[in-house]
Formats: C-alpha cells, sequence, structure tokens
C-alpha cells in the first residue's frame, strides 16, 4: 500500500465520520462539527494528491488548501450566526424540530 | 302687461303642477289635494283675467299676439311651438278657467264622502291643464298633444269609479271611440304638414292658418274636386266629431254620465266637449279658405253644417224619451254642441263661440244642479222616482229653472235664447240650403220640451222617492246600508255644492247681454271689430222675424211640455210616460237612442270581434307556432352545446387539473423540512453514484 492510499483512506475515513455525524445527531452544532470534518478530510485529499502528484513543486495544492480553509471559516462563522439566530426564534436547536420549511 | 303673452304657458302649467303635486300625496291628504286643485285654479283664473285684459286693450283688428319657440330639431328642419292670446284664446280661458273654478269647489262637497278624493282632485287638475293647453296652443302638434292628455283624462274620470261594470265600460267606450275620430284628427295633421311644412296656426304670415299657406292649400284639389284646405278640414273635423260627440260618433258621451257628476258637468258638458267646436274655430280659416271667386260656402263648411244640423234634431229627439236625469242632459249636450258646429258652418266664429260660452255656464249650472239632485236624493238618478224637490231643495230648484229657461232659450232675459238665435238667424241667411234653419228650429222645439218635461219630473208633484223605495226591494237595501251617510228624505246641498249653483245660474242669465244684436260686443271681440250699441242691429233683414219665431217656437216647446206633464202631477213612478202612450212604439225607438249602439253592437263591434278572433287565431297557431320552432331549435342546439360542454371539455380539464393535483400531492412528500432527511438523500445518492461510477470503469 503506497503512501497515497493510506493518506486517502484517512481522509475517506474523516469524511465518513463527518457524514455519520451530520446525519445521525439531532443538535446543530454537532451536524456543523460534521460538516467541518468532511471539509476537512476534503483538504486533506488536497493536499495529498498534490504531494504525491506530478508537480510538487509548484504550491497550488497548499495555495487551495489554505484557500479552502478561510472559506470554511467563514461558512463555520455564518453557520454559527443563522444557528444562533434560528436558536433565538425556536428556543432549541434540535434539528427534528426545525421543519418549517416543508411544504 | 306683454309679460302675460311670454307667460301664458303658466295658466296651463299651474294645473299639471298641482296634479303632478297631488299625485304623490298620501290617500287620506284631502284638504292638500283640493286645496293645490282650487288654489292653482283660481291663480290661473287670476292670469286668464290678465289675458284677457290684455286683449282687450289691443286694438281691434290686430293680428294674434304669439310666442314661438323650437322645441327640437329632425332632419334640418326644427319643429316649433308655441301658444297664441287672440280674442278666442282670451275668452275660452276665462271661461275654462271659471268654470272649472267653480267645479271644483263644487266638487269638493259632492265628493265628499268618496275614500279617493285625492285622486280625483289629481285627475281634475290635469284635465283643467290640458284642457287650457288645448286653448293657448298655438300649434296644431301642441294642440293634439293636449288633445290627447285631455282624452285620457276623461277616461280617467268616467271610470273613476271603476269598480262599477257600467263605469269601466263607458271610459273604453268614450276612449275607443274619440280615437276613432282622432285618426283623422292625425292623418289630416299629417297631411297639413306635408304640404305646409309648418304646423303652427300665426308665425309671422307663414304659418298654417296665413295667407301664403291657404293660397297653396287652395290652389291644389283632390278627390271630388274637393280644395286639399276643404278636405284637410274635413278630416280634422273628424277628431272635433269624435270629441265633440257629433252623429255618427257620438255614442260615447251619454254613457260616459257614469262618472262623478262634477266630471260630467265639467268635462262632458261645459269644456271638453266643446274642446271640438273650439278646434274648429281656432283653424277656421283653413275651413273658410275658398278659391278666388267662389261664391258658395267650402265643402268643409258644409259638412260641418250638415253634421252639426243632424246631431242637433237626432239628440234632441232621443233626449224626450230618456229617464235618467243625467242621460237627459247629456243628450241635450250633444244637441247643443250640434248647434254650435251648425253656427261654426253658417254663421262663423263668433256665432259658434257665442253659443258654446253661454252653453258651458248654463250647461255646468244644469249638470251641478243634477248633481245637487241626486245628491239630495241619495244616489238616485231616475227622474220617475223623484219629483216635488221644489220644496225640499229651492235653491237648486230656482238654479235649475234658471239654466233650464236659459237651455229652452226663453226670450230677452236668458242668455240661450241670444246665442241660439244668433244661430238661426245666420242659418236663415245661409245660401245652400234652409234645411238647417228648420231642423235647427224643430230641435230648439224639442229642447223646450224635454227640458220642460224633466223639471216637470223632478221639481213638480209629489215626491216619489219614499214610494218607490218600499216599491224596490234592492233599492231599500240601498238605502238601508249603514254606509250611505244621507238620510232617505230629500234635502237641501251645502253650501258649497249651492254658492258655485248661484253663481252659474247669474251667468247663464247675464252672459247673453254681451252678444244681443243691439250691442254685438262678443262677436265683434272674436272678429276683430269695434261694437257699437245700437238699436238699429234689430232692423237687419229677417232678425226679428227669426227671433219671433223662435219665441214662438220656445214657448210652444215649453206648453206642450206643460200639457203633457205638468197639467196632471205625475203621482207613480210606475205611471207611463204620456208621450210614451200616445206614440210607443216611436217613444221605445227614442228610449233605446234609435238603436244606434244596438246597430254599432251588430256591425262594427262584431266586425271586430271578428276579427280579432281571426288575429288571434293567426297569433297562437302561425306566430305562436314559428316561434315554438324557434324555441325548439334554440333549446336543441343549447342541449348539444351543454353536452359538449360538460361532457368533453369539462372531463377534460378537471382530469389535467386531477393529475395535477396529484402529482403536487406526491411531490411535495419528498419535501420533508428535514434537512438531515435531503442530506440523507444526498449522501445515499453520492454513495449509488460512486457505485455507478466504479462499476462503469470495471466494464
Amino acid at each position: 500500500m503506497s503512501s497515497l492510499q493510506s493518506y486517502l483512506l484517512l481522509s475517506a475515513l474523516l469524511f465518513s465520520i463527518g457524514l455519520a455525524g451530520a446525519l445521525t445527531r439531532r443538535n446543530a452544532i454537532l451536524v456543523l462539527i460534521g460538516i467541518e470534518l468532511m471539509l476537512n478530510a476534503a483538504n486533506l485529499n488536497f493536499i495529498a494528491f498534490w504531494r504525491f502528484g506530478p508537480t510538487p513543486s509548484k504550491l497550488t495544492g497548499i495555495m487551495f488548501v489554505i484557500f479552502s480553509i478561510s472559506v470554511a471559516a467563514a461558512e463555520a462563522a455564518v453557520g454559527l450566526g443563522i444557528i444562533l439566530a434560528a436558536y433565538r426564534h425556536s428556543r432549541t436547536t434540535d434539528l427534528d424540530k426545525m421543519n418549517s420549511l416543508k411544504g | 302687461m306683454t309679460w302675460i303673452v311670454q307667460n301664458l304657458w303658466l295658466i296651463p302649467a299651474l294645473p299639471i303642477f298641482a296634479a303632478g303635486i297631488s299625485a304623490l300625496l298620501k290617500q287620506r291628504s284631502r284638504i292638500p289635494a283640493a286645496s293645490l286643485a282650487v288654489g292653482s285654479m283660481a291663480i290661473s283664473f287670476l292670469l286668464s283675467l290678465c289675458a284677457f285684459a290684455y286683449t282687450l286693450g289691443q286694438p281691434a283688428g290686430a293680428a294674434p299676439v304669439t310666442f314661438n319657440f323650437s322645441w327640437f330639431q329632425f332632419g334640418d328642419q326644427w319643429l316649433q311651438l308655441g301658444w297664441v292670446l287672440d280674442p278666442l284664446t282670451a275668452v275660452m280661458l276665462v271661461m275654462v278657467t271659471f268654470v272649472s273654478l267653480l267645479i271644483f269647489i263644487y266638487s269638493a262637497g259632492y265628493m265628499e264622502h268618496d275614500e279617493n278624493f285625492t285622486r280625483f282632485f289629481c285627475f281634475l287638475a290635469l284635465f283643467a291643464g290640458a284642457m287650457l293647453g288645448v286653448v293657448i296652443a298655438n300649434s296644431l302638434l301642441l294642440l293634439f298633444m293636449c288633445w290627447e292628455i285631455v282624452g285620457l283624462t276623461s277616461y280617467l274620470l268616467i271610470g273613476f269609479w271603476y269598480a262599477k261594470p257600467e263605469a269601466a265600460a263607458a271610459a273604453k267606450k268614450a276612449f275607443i271611440t274619440t280615437r276613432i275620430g282622432d285618426l283623422g284628427f292625425l292623418i289630416g295633421m299629417v297631411w297639413l304638414y306635408a304640404q305646409t311644412h309648418t304646423l303652427l296656426f300665426y308665425d309671422a304670415g307663414v304659418g298654417c292658418l296665413e295667407q301664403s299657406s291657404l293660397a297653396h292649400l287652395v290652389a291644389q284639389t283632390t278627390i271630388l274636386g274637393l280644395t286639399v284646405s276643404s278636405a284637410i278640414s274635413i278630416l280634422i273635423f273628424c277628431g272635433a266629431a269624435g270629441k265633440s260627440g257629433q252623429v255618427p260618433l257620438h255614442v260615447w258621451l251619454p254613457d260616459a254620465m257614469e262618472g262623478p257628476t262634477p266630471v260630467s258637468a265639467l268635462i262632458h258638458a261645459a269644456t271638453m266637449v266643446a274642446a271640438g267646436v273650439f278646434l274648429i274655430a281656432r283653424i277656421y280659416p283653413l275651413l273658410g279658405a275658398h278659391p278666388v271667386g267662389a261664391l258658395n260656402p267650402t265643402a268643409a263648411l258644409q259638412v260641418v253644417t250638415w253634421v252639426g244640423a243632424i246631431t242637433a234634431v237626432f239628440a234632441a229627439l232621443i233626449a224626450v224619451a230618456q229617464y235618467d236625469i243625467k242621460r237627459i242632459l247629456a243628450y241635450s249636450t250633444v244637441s247643443q254642441l250640434g248647434y254650435m258646429m251648425m253656427g261654426l258652418g253658417v254663421g262663423g266664429v263668433a256665432v259658434g263661440m257665442f253659443h258654446l260660452i253661454t252653453h258651458a255656464f248654463f250647461k255646468a249650472l244644469l249638470f251641478l244642479g243634477a248633481g245637487s239632485v241626486i245628491h239630495g236624493c241619495s244616489g238616485e238618478q231616475d227622474i220617475r222616482r223623484m219629483g216635488g224637490l221644489r220644496k225640499s231643495m229651492p235653491i237648486t230648484f230656482l238654479t235649475y229653472a234658471a239654466g233650464m229657461l236659459a237651455l229652452c232659450g226663453v226670450p230677452l232675459f236668458f242668455s240661450g235664447f241670444w246665442s241660439k238665435d244668433a244661430i238661426l238667424h245666420a242659418a236663415r241667411n245661409w245660401s245652400i240650403s234652409q234645411a238647417p234653419f228648420y231642423m235647427g228650429a224643430f230641435g230648439a222645439l224639442l229642447t223646450a220640451f224635454y227640458m220642460t218635461r224633466q223639471v216637470y219630473y223632478v221639481f213638480a208633484g209629489s215626491n216619489r222617492l219614499a214610494a218607490a223605495t218600499h216599491d224596490d226591494p234592492q233599492l231599500a237595501a240601498h238605502f238601508e246600508a249603514p254606509t250611505h251617510p244621507t238620510p232617505r228624505h230629500p234635502h237641501e246641498s251645502p253650501a258649497v255644492m249651492t254658492v258655485p249653483l248661484v253663481i252659474l245660474a247669474a251667468f247663464a242669465i247675464l252672459l247673453g247681454f254681451v252678444g244681443t244684436p243691439a250691442w254685438p260686443w262678443f262677436q265683434s271681440f272674436i272678429e276683430g271689430t269695434s261694437a257699437t250699441f245700437s238699436f238699429s242691429g234689430f232692423s237687419e233683414p229677417g232678425l226679428l222675424t227669426v227671433m219671433l219665431a223662435s219665441s214662438l217656437i220656445v214657448f210652444l216647446g215649453l206648453g206642450l211640455g206643460w200639457y203633457f206633464y205638468g197639467r196632471r202631477p205625475i203621482e207613480s213612478a210606475e205611471a207611463p210616460d204620456a208621450v210614451g202612450e200616445i206614440v210607443p212604439q216611436f217613444f221605445s225607438v227614442l228610449g233605446h237612442a234609435f238603436y244606434v249602439d244596438t246597430l254599432y253592437g251588430a256591425t262594427l263591434i262584431r266586425l271586430n270581434t271578428w276579427w280579432s278572433k281571426v288575429c288571434d287565431w293567426f297569433d297562437r297557431w302561425v306566430w305562436n307556432g314559428a316561434v315554438q320552432i324557434v324555441s325548439y331549435l334554440v333549446v336543441g342546439v343549447a342541449w348539444v352545446d351543454n353536452f359538449f360542454d360538460a361532457g368533453i371539455i369539462n372531463t377534460g380539464f378537471d382530469g389535467g387539473c386531477e393529475s395535477v393535483s396529484r402529482g403536487g400531492q406526491f411531490l411535495s412528500l419528498l419535501q420533508g423540512g428535514r434537512v438531515q432527511g435531503y442530506l440523507k438523500v444526498i449522501g445515499v445518492t453520492l454513495v449509488a453514484l460512486v457505485i455507478f461510477l466504479l462499476w462503469g470503469a470495471k466494464a
């Protein structure tokens, strides 16, 4: 097993844990954490493919990841903001009770 | 004073306005209705006096004063209406307003117990307004419109007690009979308009009664060598004959006595029936227009004279054999209207109008007297059941006697003598024939005779009312009825009824003196010349002979009346008529009014009924069938349409809508509102996609 595959396996594992967290948790904040995990799994993929890619001398992979992390930070801030606003509105963070989007 | 010319329209407008207001009043508001009618009439009377004074101030022979205005435009022509103030209008205005005023006052007493008092005064005021409109009209069209309103109110008032079948039938008869005459009037009017392009009587030289139009009309002839002016006049005379009850259209007037007595007095004796005579007087220039050089009177005037003379004798004969107090007066009115027509035909406007005015006063007096008698006798109208009223109703008797003597034409002191004498004198000098003179004289004899008969029956002898009441169970029941307000014994009427009688009686006597041969003021006034007082008027050739002859005739008539009815007092209501005993068959023919009604019933009315049945059949089977077929066709098409609509279009749309709605319901299941649910779907799809890609890469 080459080192790329082990990285990819790690990142797939990380993604699966994040997905499971996002799907099974009822608390919105925990769902957000799961989403962050999946994002980081993607970042790990970026790094791994860059490192074992054809031109590792160019810093494109690093650039992408830094960019992605900063976007993820902004996204986490927005997500938390939405959760706070929803909490103020409905006095709960339980996602099962937040179903007013239903048609 | 010219403002009276500008505002002459107020005279008819005020009563019409009053009628309009009282039409809106409640049935109970008796006093407002009566005071509106009487008040408007009083103001109209004062205005009429102003108008009269204005015409008095005009120089003799002045052209008629007119006020014309444009009503509406049709095509490139303006239809003009207007009013005219000449001596003819002024005299009629004063007469109509004065007689109407008195009769309105009288009606307030006579109709006191009637529950439709308000409606009565509304109709009366409308009638008076329309009649005044006829009088002032300067346009044949305006005259015709008012003429028809007058006919309508006559219909409404004859049928005032419409619950009585006879009254309803009489109203219908009056309306239809006068319509037949009015058809001729309408045709004549249309013809006149076609010829002269104007219906204004006087319009500064271009009106249809003025020289240019008359010359145009006289210049043409139609069938039988009649000039167009005569033909038009005869057609218009048809309308006048219908309104004024001339033979053969007289049948409605006696039946019209079913209306309340003040109506008989106002409409069917004094004013409306005189409208026909007035119409002929108004269009007299048209009747009298003859080609240059012709000496004989025109054909139209001859027709008017003969119809008038025949009517005068015919109706007087019938009046001899009637028993209903009002029916006698009605036939007498027909007869006197015949005299007026004859007077117009032989002697011109002044002669006919003089008799019209005097007759209006004494005939209104006689009718109101008859009303007073009927009121006093609790609704009895049969002269055989009256008698002896001289003692119980002295004022009525005296005034009635004055009216009766005026109608008979008793010499020197009664107006009827002077006006009737003027007619007879003119008839004596008529160039065509002496027959109208002899017919008129015979009519005068009959008039004196039947009026004497009536007065003896009603006022002399013993009272036969109570005796008759006992014999006739129906009548007895009528008097015992608790609703009847008056006692069984005859009684004098209240002052509101007798005062108009006294005033009218005074006029019936005095009015003759404005038109005697010594001082022919009235005739001169109408004809626009100036009158002088001189006894030389009597020296006109033949005048004294005629006066003497007519006096003898009158006294002969009175004497015959006394001989038959006054010599022995009439004792019983069942006693046969004295004349009827001598010539029973002829008397019965007279009693049935020469069977004219029966004749009409057997011919015209049967023809009309047959024709209406044909029309009914045609309507029922042909037109109705056609309409039915069309309607079935339409219903069939509608049914097919409905089927198509409901079965095909609706089902298609309904099906489409339902499937769209179901699809929406199904799709809405997917949107659960739970973000995690969506995420699950995304995750499963992702996994499926990955598996699919891997599978595809392997294959």
